[in-house]
Formats: C-alpha cells, structure tokens, sequence
C-alpha cells in the first residue's frame, strides 16, 4: 500500500494537566480528502495543531508523508509543503491584501506567482489590494485565506473551520476552491461543523470523539455513526 | 533675525536626533509590543562603548562608530530579545515595564561600574570644520544628523513596507502563531527589530553626547524625548513620529533662547519634553479597548484575619525591640525602611491589586513631604492634608491620561516625575536647589514623638495601619473590582462598570499613600531636601517591589527593608555599588516575569513547613494540588 500523506499513531496530546487527545489514530492517503467531524471538544482542532507543528504531542508519532515530523517546528513545516488554515480569519487585519499575499512567499514560492494565482481566482481581490485586510468581508478574508492554500501550492492542506461565521452562499464557494485543489492533487484534511457541506468534498470521513477516533469510513458508511456521535445517541 | 535662524538650526540638529532615537523606538514597539523604557539607557552604553573605543582605545573614529552601530549594538539587541523580551508583548504591561525598567537600572549599574564617574569630553564627528550658513556657523556634526535622520526615516519607511521582512515585521506583532503557519519566523523578524532599534538608540545616543555630555541620567531620559516625539504618532507613525521629534527640538532650542533664565519659568527648560508629551496626550484620541484577551496576573493569596493581626503584631514587637537595642544610626535606617515599605504599599494597591504601573511613586511621597514641611504642622491634621495633596496631585496626573491604557499612564508618570524633579522641587517655593526644608516629628493628641525610637514605633503603627486599611479594601467589593478591572477592562465594561474614575480614585488613593509616607519621612529626617525624592529613585522602588512581591504586604516590608539595605550595601563596599545597583537591576529583569516572586515562594515555604509538621493528616484540597499530572503512563511507541 501506498505511503499515506499524513499518518498520526497513537497520538496523545495535552493541555497542561487536561489529556485532549487520548490516542488517535488516522491516515489521509496521498491525494485524498479527508473530512474530520465530531461534536465540540472532541479534541479536532488539537489534532490539527499537533499536526500542523504548533502544540507538540506528548506521545505517539506522527508521519507526514512517511517521514517522522515530532519536532519540527510550524514555520519549518510551513516551508516543506504543509498549508494549515487555522480557525477564525487566518489573515493579519492590519497589513493590506497584497502584503498579506506577499508573505505566502515565504512558503517557497515567488511572489508574482502567489499574486497571480491569488487575483486570477479572486478578482475581488485584486480590486481590493491595497485596503487593509481587516476591513474586508468575513467572506473576502477567507478568500485572502484560501489564497494561501491555493498559491502555495502544498502538498498537505489542514482547514480548521472555514464555514466559521460565513454565509451558507459564501460557504458554498469556498468548497468549490476545496474541490478544485483536491482536484490537482493535493490531500486535504478538513475539520466542518457543516457535515452535508463537508461530505460533498470528501473521500473519506473521521468522525472524532473524546480524544479518539470513533470511526472511519467514506461518507455514505459513515453518516449514521455521525448523527449518533454528534447527537449523543452512541455510547 | 540671525538668532531666530541659528536657534531654529541648533533645534532641528537636537530635533533630528531625538528622530533618529525616537524612530528606534517605534520600530521595537510595533514589532514586538514590548515598549523599552531602557531605550536611552542602552543609547547611552553605547555612547559610552563608542568612546571608550574611539579615545581610551584610540581607534579612528569611524571604525568605532562601525563597530558599534554595525556589531555590538545589534548583537545586544538581539541578545535582548532573545533572552530578556521574548514573549513579553504578549503579557500584561505591567511586567513588560518593570523588565524593561529593570534593564534600564541594570544598565546604569554597567555603566557606573565601567566607566566610573570622571570628567570625560566626547568629541563631535569631524570636529572643527563647518560651514556657513545664512551667517550662522553649522558644525559638520550638526549637518550629519540632520541628514543621518533623514536617511534613517526613508529607510525605516523603505523596510516596512516594501520589504517582505518588514511587512513580517508588522504581521509578527499582531499574530506570530499564523506568521509561523506561512513560514516565517517571528523569533528571527523580533530580533531583527530590536537588533535595528538598539543600534538607533545608539546613534542617538552618540550623536548627542558631545551637547548633553557623556552623563548617565540625561542619556537615559532621553526615552522621555524620544517617547514625547513618538507619542505624535501614537508609537506607531514614523513620518509623524518625525514631525514630532523636530517640533520637540525646536521648541526646546526656543525655550533656552527666550525664556527667562530665572524665576519659575526657568525650570521649562529642561522640562520641556514633559510638558511637550502631557501636550500630546491630552490631545490623543481614545484608545480602544484590546478585546478578547485576559492578562491577569495571579496574586499572593490573602492572609486569614488572625494570621494578619499575629505578623502585625510580631512586626511592632520586632521594630520594638530593636528600639530598645539599637543605636540612633541603625534606627534611622529602620525608620527609612518603614517609609520605603509604605511606599512599597502604595504599589501594591497600584499595581499588585490594580495592574498599573507609577514609576514616579516617590516624587507623591516628595511631595507629601514637601507639604508636611512647608505646613509646618506637626499633628495628625497635617500629615492628613499633605496626604490630600499628594492624592489631589496624583488625581490630576491621572486624569489626563483617562482615556488611554494602562502604558501611557505609567510614561506619563514617569514624565511627572521628571517634571517636578525639574520645575516644582527646585523651584524657591519649594525646597530650592540645593537647598533644605525643616521639618518637625509628628505630635498625636498632645504626645510628641520626639525620640528617635519613638517616632519609628509610630511610623511601623502607620505602616501596620495602612496595611490593615490594604487588606480590607481586597477583601471588600473595592478590592474585587479593582482585581476585575486589571484582569480584563473590556469585561467590565460589558458589565457596566465605570473604570475609567475608579482608575483616577485608585491613582488617588495610591498617591495619597504615598503622600503619608513622604510626610513621615520628613518628620524622621528633620531635613529634607529635594534631591531626597529624585525621579530615578523611583525605578528601583518599583523594582525592589517586584523582585520581593508585589501582591502581598509582606513583599513591601520585605521590599522596604532591601531597598534600605541598597545604599548601606553600595557605601560599605563602593567600589562594587554600580554592580550592586546592576544586580537589582538584572534581578528584576530574570524575576519580573512572576510580580509575585520571593513573597510568594516564601508562603509557598511555609506551606509546605506547615504541611510537615501536620502530616499525616492532610486536608484534600493540599492533596489534590499535590497530584501528579493526569495524564497517562503510556509507553512511547515505535512506528510499525
């Protein structure tokens, strides 16, 4: 079998004395997209910044790619192809669009390319580029946001909440760009409290409970199990 | 007409200095949030560093002006955020300025201790030659800076927005996490800042020597010009930052030129930075209110009733007995110690209880002091108005600064100080320069306290009142506001709450504190002159505070005792009293992150003692904190 893009075993990960992730197991396989559901404090969100590099576990061992990643740092993992989207606008309200897009540069790409990409497939962007980006629309910022995951063309795609705020509309395009990235090959893995937004995209679901994760499967298996975890039926 | 014209020149050369100082300024405030009160302090150990390498060494002026600004003011800024300010802009003001503070007293340690004072004469930059210009003569120095400051203003601007480690600079202030998650490095961006703000501190610093002279203190309040000029664009604006910086040169170059030279007015002079900034912040527009965020800080806990009233009264028996046993000079110093410890309580009610930071609380004692002595009074009625002044004046300090947070009210303290060392202190009315007051000790219903031991009892009954009055302000509704307000103003004003007059009472109150002290003290002296209550003294007050707890009483006294014991320390051995003074310094610096150190790992001490000594009957809320971490043993896994 194929090397997966991103394999977490056994992973734990604290707060202080409060154990969030209590051994996950997952795998996103090259070229996937992997939707990651559960009910709030599941423990999804930690999965993604241990993942990501910004909380570092306290056992079990993550793979990106197939080579072990523990102690690298985010800014270090951000230079080797990972795109994390973080929850709420992942953007700097305070600098303009187009120096918000000038640092995706430092991703490994040119910034002409990233502005290019960026302004191609959001061209209200490009009319906005000198506002400050704060000042923009929620659905606007996420646009800036997504930029990033599009231009800097990454290997490994970790969106926590994009849907977070936005109109169900704006929300509806935004996964459009998901598809067209997993499209060009990218694996993706996405947290949505969304599910029926979230299913359409992807291959495969997670759902996550307690600091582990409960099931997996594609999504048709798994919308059962879902209601039953999120709505408290399950055990 | 030609006077007009070379003042004007001789003001825009002060001005483009402060420029170049002020723009450093900016630059580590916007970038890290950290603001640097030891900014003209490290100007001025460089300047010191550049003449040491150009004179006593002897090397060619320009290799020690590129050795300087290119190697050890950078390595030093970087090592600064690296090792000192890292993190910091995160946390509550309050501890970010005494770090900083403490690098500034740190810094004055140094300096002393290296360069010991002597009569030292920095030469301007290429000196002797010049031109003139419209018949006045401009020195190629005053030219250099000129367009030195010109050039740093175009390149700072250059490096912010059109570089893309410059607008990481500006993202890493407001996020550092997501600045991570594209792949930059903030750690890296930060210590470029504070590599580049040092090294303009330090050019300021030297461009200026050869007018201010190689002086420890005046280098060092150049912050105050520099944060003056910066004010004008709200710490963050260059261009007006700029602006600022020449207007402030120019009006000064005015004041010596047209003001009288005597009478009150003469005082102006070298208060004008002060005078300039107070300007500026009363006519700054409101803060905002910084949303989302919980900055608290974790308090000493509070004492029981019983445990209080037991320390209270070991204390007056312990001053007691040392009444009896000690001689008149090792009194006196006890009686000092009660006064800082007083002060020091002022600022647990200020910053322990209420997150703000005076770093002037010894100029409210001066003048609780001042009042005491003029009123010639020596009853309790006295020392009761001398205490309403000092909190009327604090009340005006405050007031200006209602519509701002919590770090300009502390900068405008520090300008208050700076302004009554300068104007009011020396001033005829007052104690005069050089000059000194006479005051009598405290009668209290007809007694007279005239013996020295007498008068330090009733000083420590003060000290033990005003700790009671303390204590039973936290533990009523006042003392939870005040703990609510620190903890997140925001809040507050979501539950209605009006901080911004509980803020001047508290300001108030704390220098009303004070004012008692300073009344005291006088009565202890008998004579008191102005150079008793200078605005310097202050920082290691503040620091002492800190370093010993400042939110707990016990840490006052225990502070009020060390900051006693500092000039005792400094003059049995002299030749290490500008070490000492950078130990306290660095001390706080390394302790400043926890306000409620030595004071709180001494309860913690005790705790435990108390525990031992009551094993094995433990109650369960000491064996719940004793509980190891939760998480699991699990056995780390290899991959299979």
């Amino acid at each position: 079998m194929a090397v997966p893009m991103l394999e977490a075993i056994d992973l734990h990960a604290a707060y202080g004395r409060i154990e969030v992730l209590r051994g996950v197991d997952l795998r996103v396989p090259k070229g996937a997209v992997v939707a990651l559901l559960g009910p709030n404090g599941a423990g999804k969100s930690t999965l993604i910044k241990c993942v990501s590099g910004q909380h570092k576990p306290t056992s079990g061992d993550l793979h990106l790619a197939g080579v072990h990643v523990q102690d690298a740092g985010s800014d270090e993992l951000a230079r080797l192809g990972l795109c994390t989207i973080p929850e709420g606008r992942a953007i700097f309200p305070n600098l303009t669009v187009e120096e918000n897009l000038r640092l995706i540069s430092y991703a490994g790409v040119a910034t002409g390319a990233v502005l290019d990409v960026a302004f191609s497939h959001f061209p209200r962007l490009h009319e906005r580029r000198s506002q400050l980006a704060g000042t923009l629309s929620g659905g606007e910022q996420q646009m800036l946001a997504m930029s990033r995951a599009l231009a800097s063309d990454p290997a490994l795609l970790l969106l926590d909440e994009l849907s977070m705020g936005l109109a169900p509309l704006v929300v509806d395009e935004l996964y459009e760009i998901v598809a067209a990235i997993a499209a060009s090959g990218v694996s993706i893995l996405c947290i949505e409290q969304f599910a029926n937004t979230a299913l359409r995209v992807a291959d495969y679901v997670a759902v996550m409970s307690g600091g582990r994760v409960v099931a997996t499967g594609e999504p048709d298996e798994i919308r059962d199990t879902m209601v039953d975890v999120i709505l408290g039926g399950a055990a | 007409m030609d006077s007009v014209v070379s003042f004007t020149i001789l003001g825009l050369f002060t001005g483009a200095a402060y420029a170049i100082a002020a723009s450093g300024l900016v630059l580590t405030y916007t970038t890290t949030r950290v603001f640097n009160i030891a900014h003209g302090a490290l100007g001025m150990v460089m300047a010191f560093i550049f003449w040491d390498f150009s004179q006593r060494q002897g090397l060619p002026t320009w290799l020690a002006l590129v050795l300087v600004l290119g190697v050890v003011a950078p390595a030093t800024g970087w090592a600064i955020q690296r090792f000192v300010t890292r993190g910091l802009g995160e946390g509550p003001v309050s501890v970010t300025l005494v770090v900083t503070v403490g690098l500034l007293v740190g810094c004055i340690g140094l300096a002393t201790q290296v360069w010991p004072p002597e009569s030292r004469t920095p030469l301007p930059l290429f000196n002797g030659s010049g031109v003139e210009l419209s018949n006045t003569y401009v020195t190629a120095h005053q030219l250099i800076t000129v367009l030195l400051a010109g050039m740093v203003a175009l390149l700072l601007y250059l490096l912010l927005t059109r570089t893309r480690i410059g607008t990481a600079m500006r993202a890493s202030v407001d996020n550092p996490e997501l600045l991570k998650l594209f792949g930059g490095k903030p750690d890296r961006v930060a210590g470029l800042a504070w590599a580049i703000g040092t090294s303009l501190a330090a050019l300021g610093g030297i461009l200026l020597t050869p007018v201010v002279g190689l002086s420890y203190y005046d280098l060092t309040l150049l912050v105050i010009n520099a944060y003056a000029a910066a004010m004008l664009g709200r710490l963050r604006s260059l261009p007006l930052t700029l602006v600022g910086a020449m207007g402030l040169g120019i009006l000064q170059s005015y004041a010596v030129a047209y003001l009288p030279s005597d009478g009150l007015l003469s005082g102006i002079r070298s208060a004008m930075p002060a005078l300039f900034l107070f300007a500026v912040i009363v006519l700054m527009p409101q803060a905002q209110l910084r949303v989302g965020q919980v900055k608290g800080i974790v308090s000493a806990p509070l004492p029981s009733r019983t445990r209080q009233l037991g320390a209270d009264v070991a204390l007056v028996a312990l001053v007691a007995l040392l009444t009896a046993w000690l001689p008149g000079s090792s009194l006196l110093l006890v009686g000092m110690a009660a006064t800082y410890a007083m002060v020091m309580l002022s600022l647990v009610l200020l910053t322990g209880y209420g997150g703000h930071v005076s770093l002037a609380q010894f100029t409210f004692a001066g003048i609780g002091a001042l009042v005491y002595a003029k009123l010639g009074e020596p009853t309790l009625s006295g020392l009761l108005l001398s205490a309403l002044v000092a909190a009327a004046v604090g009340a005006v300090v405050a007031i200006p600064v209602l519509r701002l947070t919590g770090l300009y009210l502390a900068l405008s303290t520090l300008a208050f100080g700076l302004l009554m060392d300068k104007m009011i202190f020396q001033a005829e009315f007052a104690f005069g320069t050089n000059n000194s007051l006479d005051a009598e000790r405290l009668t209290i219903l007809g007694t007279s306290f005239s013996s020295l031991g007498g008068y330090v009892l009733v000083m420590t009954f003060f000290l033990v009142l005003m700790a009671f009055a303390v204590l039973a302000l936290r533990r009523g509704a006042l003392g939870r506001l005040l703990i609510a307000m620190r903890d997140s103003p925001a809040a507050c004003g979501t539950l209605g709450l009006d901080t911004r007059w509980f803020r001047v009472g508290l300001f108030a109150l704390s220098a009303g504190m004070a004012g008692i002290a300073g009344g005291l003290f006088a009565g202890l002296r008998g004579t008191i002159g102005a150079s008793d209550f200078q605005v310097l003294a202050s920082l290691p007050l503040l620091l002492l505070a800190v370093v010993f707890g400042v939110t707990s009483v016990t840490g006052a006294v225990l502070g009020g005792t060390g900051l006693m014991l500092l000039p005792v320390l400094q003059s049995t051995n002299p030749s290490l009293a500008g070490l000492i003074f950078g130990l306290v310094g660095f001390g706080a610096v390394a302790l400043g992150r926890d306000p409620n150190c030595l004071a709180n790992r001494l309860f913690t001490l005790g705790r435990a003692l108390r525990a031992q000594v009551r094993t094995p009957v433990r109650r369960p809320s000491e064996s719940y904190q004793d509980r190891p971490e939760v998480t699991e043993e699990v056995p780390a896994h290899v991959a299979s």
